[in-house]
């Protein structure tokens, strides 16, 4: 007869479970102030998610999320100024610059089904057609993180040009109502900060289903031999291509969230420098890692709110250091201390492997 | 001269029609014209440069013919992508082993083993249970049962090796080309190899590389010499022994 299956937990899992149980809670036991840094972070931490599949699993590192993180939060923000509005006027900086009419791509925002679709739907229609073009022609590696962040920097100057239909350098800023809720009351930021949190754990599920799927183990085939696989019958562009769409609708709703917990999304946002610190996040928490890619985002973005009140011009050395530490140092991030995924089983475990493997052959 | 076969006959397996491979200038395959057929064995030998590894990259689109056709079953494949070809029916193991390093030994042979390809297809595991056997049978013949759940990229040089040939096998393609199988292995280890290929002859058509003399005598398989990327002499392994030409530019070099 076979043992009883084991009814301890294992501490890993408790750790997690607590941790999760004290985010539920948080709403009554922290400041207002730091609920809404973790709500931030917790958005953000939707960036990082993508960035395990696309960059941890898919081999294949984006310096241009910025851009996904940017279509999701300006269609929210769009909509957001618009639910303000009275029947016939503009937002403020569009009267300013002279514009007069409000223009149909921001229209179609107006009513809130189509936002929502917006955010879904705006990065990630786009994030299709830019890695199906990039993909299908086999541009890769250091071309591709090149021209993501041309990308990014791009989008950052477009908007910054279009003062009058974007609002510029200032981004878009100050609402006050969502779905008709008044978003400065504490019942509508508690919501909000346990929507995130929900969509959080709900994605995070997600991923590891996908992950664990055929498709998880056909991305890492495509990651660590392109050409093996295409001469195997495989054409390993679609792979990647969804990895990168995934990765781009985590994003985009990923800026949503933050455009709604920040109260702002402007191209400071969204440029070459945030979609590096992006990779950073992700770098630092373990890139092979969902649950890594969540707590590094939040350490790193928490030790950013520290460091750049107190000491700002210390914040981009330290963030840099922290990079160049995690890259040589820990390749798979502060989640290389904990435990060992099927496929990065400890060095040793491999040696005796291979030791009986011989034996058995002699 | 391209003129086609009237359509009473079954055409071969495989034609390689009058193929030039030029780089810049250099042609490694020098207008050369091969056939095989189902289920043969074939050895193809030649020094260094002669232009072997890069006659298997014209068939299975890792280069493209300057000049000349590749037909497979009477269809042209010389423009197809390298996924398309290999879903024909061909597979190719390469000089140095390419195996999935961050997959387990016997995920890499399910995958190869997969006989529907397609991408959308990886979000089920429709015939995945007729691949999962066809990896368990192959894993048994290149004998890595004890390695299954070892990550590949920790197998050794010799294990790799075999995985790759396993891999080739385990897609059960109508031909397989195997660019010298039995690089950095050992006498013991080439003999094993051998016994391995010969039992896959019948069921699919074999081309085999290699520059180990003993290994092709042990294949005893249809022998073509290279030589300067073209097709010097094709016969039996005697044949070839016996020929002086083929003496003073190869193997009397070899010996
Ligand atoms: N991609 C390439 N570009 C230029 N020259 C090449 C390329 N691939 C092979 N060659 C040259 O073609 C010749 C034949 O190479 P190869 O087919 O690898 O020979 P073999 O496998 O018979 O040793 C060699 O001289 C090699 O240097
Ligand atoms: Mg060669």
């Amino acid at each position: 007869m076979s043992p009883p299956p084991s009814r301890t937990l294992d501490p890993k899992a408790a750790i997690w479970l607590a941790a999760l149980l004290l985010a539920i809670i948080a709403p009554f036991i922290v400041s207002a102030y730091n609920l809404n840094l973790i709500g931030r972070f917790l958005a953000l931490s939707l960036t990082g998610m993508g960035l395990v599949l696309l960059w941890g699993e898919g081999g294949v590192l984006s310096l241009g999320q910025g851009v996904f993180f940017g279509l999701g939060g300006y269609v929210l923000a769009m909509h957001l100024k618009m639910a303000d509005l009275g029947q016939g006027e503009l937002p403020d900086f569009m009267t300013w610059s002279g514009v007069t009419k409000l223009p149909v791509w921001w229209a179609i925002f107006r009513s809130p089904v189509t936002a929502m679709l917006g955010i879904l739907i705006v990065p990630t229609a786009f994030a299709v057609l830019f890695s199906w073009l990039m993909f299908r022609r086999r541009i890769g590696g250091t071309y591709f993180a090149l021209i993501t962040q041309a990308l990014g920097l791009a989008f950052a100057t477009l908007l910054i040009s279009q003062q009058g239909l974007t609002g510029g350098f200032n981004g878009l800023t100050d609402y006050h109502t969502l779905f008709g809720l008044n978003l400065n009351l504490p019942s509508t930021t508690r919501a909000l900060y346990w929507l995130t949190l929900l969509l959080v754990v709900l994605a995070y599920f997600g991923l590891r289903w996908l992950l664990a799927s055929r498709f998880g183990t056909m991305l890492r085939a495509a990651r660590d031999g392109s050409n093996r696989i295409r001469f195997l019958g495989y054409d390993p562009g679609p792979y990647k291509v969804v990895a990168f769409s995934v990765a781009a609708m985590l994003t985009g709703v990923s800026g949503a969230l933050f455009t709604l917990h920040a109260g702002v999304i402007s191209p400071a946002l969204v440029g070459v420098v945030p979609s590096i610190e992006m990779v950073i996040w992700v770098a630092i928490g373990g890139r092979y890692s969902v649950l890594g890619a969540i707590a590094g985002t939040l350490i790193v973005n928490f030790a950013k709110d520290k460091i750049s009140t107190a000491l700002p011009e210390l914040w981009l050395y330290a963030l840099g250091g922290l990079f160049i530490l995690a890259v040589t140092a820990l390749p798979n991030g502060l989640a290389g201390f904990f435990g060992s995924d099927r496929w990065k089983r400890p060095a040793l475990d491999e040696t005796l492997a291979r030791w009986r493997a011989r034996k058995a052959v002699s | 001269m391209n003129a086609p076969l009237p359509s009473t006959i079954v055409p071969p397996m495989l034609v390689m029609d009058h193929v030039t491979v030029d780089f810049d200038g250099f042609k490694a395959i020098n207008d050369l014209s091969l056939t095989l057929e189902s289920g043969s064995m074939t050895v193809v030998i030649g020094p260094n440069g002669a232009g072997k590894s890069t006659m298997c990259d014209s068939i299975i689109g890792r280069v493209r013919p300057t000049s000349g056709r590749v037909l497979f079953h009477g269809q042209e494949i010389q423009r197809e992508p390298e996924h398309r070809i290999v879903s024909r029916g061909i597979c190719r193991k390469f000089q140095t082993p390419g195996v999935l390093t961050g997959l387990s030994t016997i995920d890499n042979l399910v995958i190869a083993a997969t006989a529907d390809r397609r991408w959308w297809k990886s979000f089920t595991n429709a015939g995945q249970d007729e691949a999962r056997a066809r990896a368990e049978t192959v894993i048994e013949q290149i004998g890595l049962r004890d390695r299954a759940e070892a990550l590949a990229g920790n197998l050794s040089h010799g294990e790799k090796q075999w995985l790759e040939i396993g891999m080739v096998v385990a897609t059960d393609a109508e031909l397989l080309l195997l660019d010298e199988p039995t690089a950095g292995m050992g006498a013991v280890e080439s003999t094993q190899t051998a016994g391995l290929i010969k039992t896959l002859i019948g069921r699919h058509a074999v081309l085999v590389i290699d520059h180990d003399i003993d290994f092709v005598a042990q294949l005893n398989g249809h022998v073509v010499v290279l030589h300067q990327g073209q097709l010097l002499r094709e016969g039996t392994l005697e044949d070839i022994r016996n020929d002086e030409e083929i003496a003073a530019i190869y193997l009397g070099r070899a010996k």
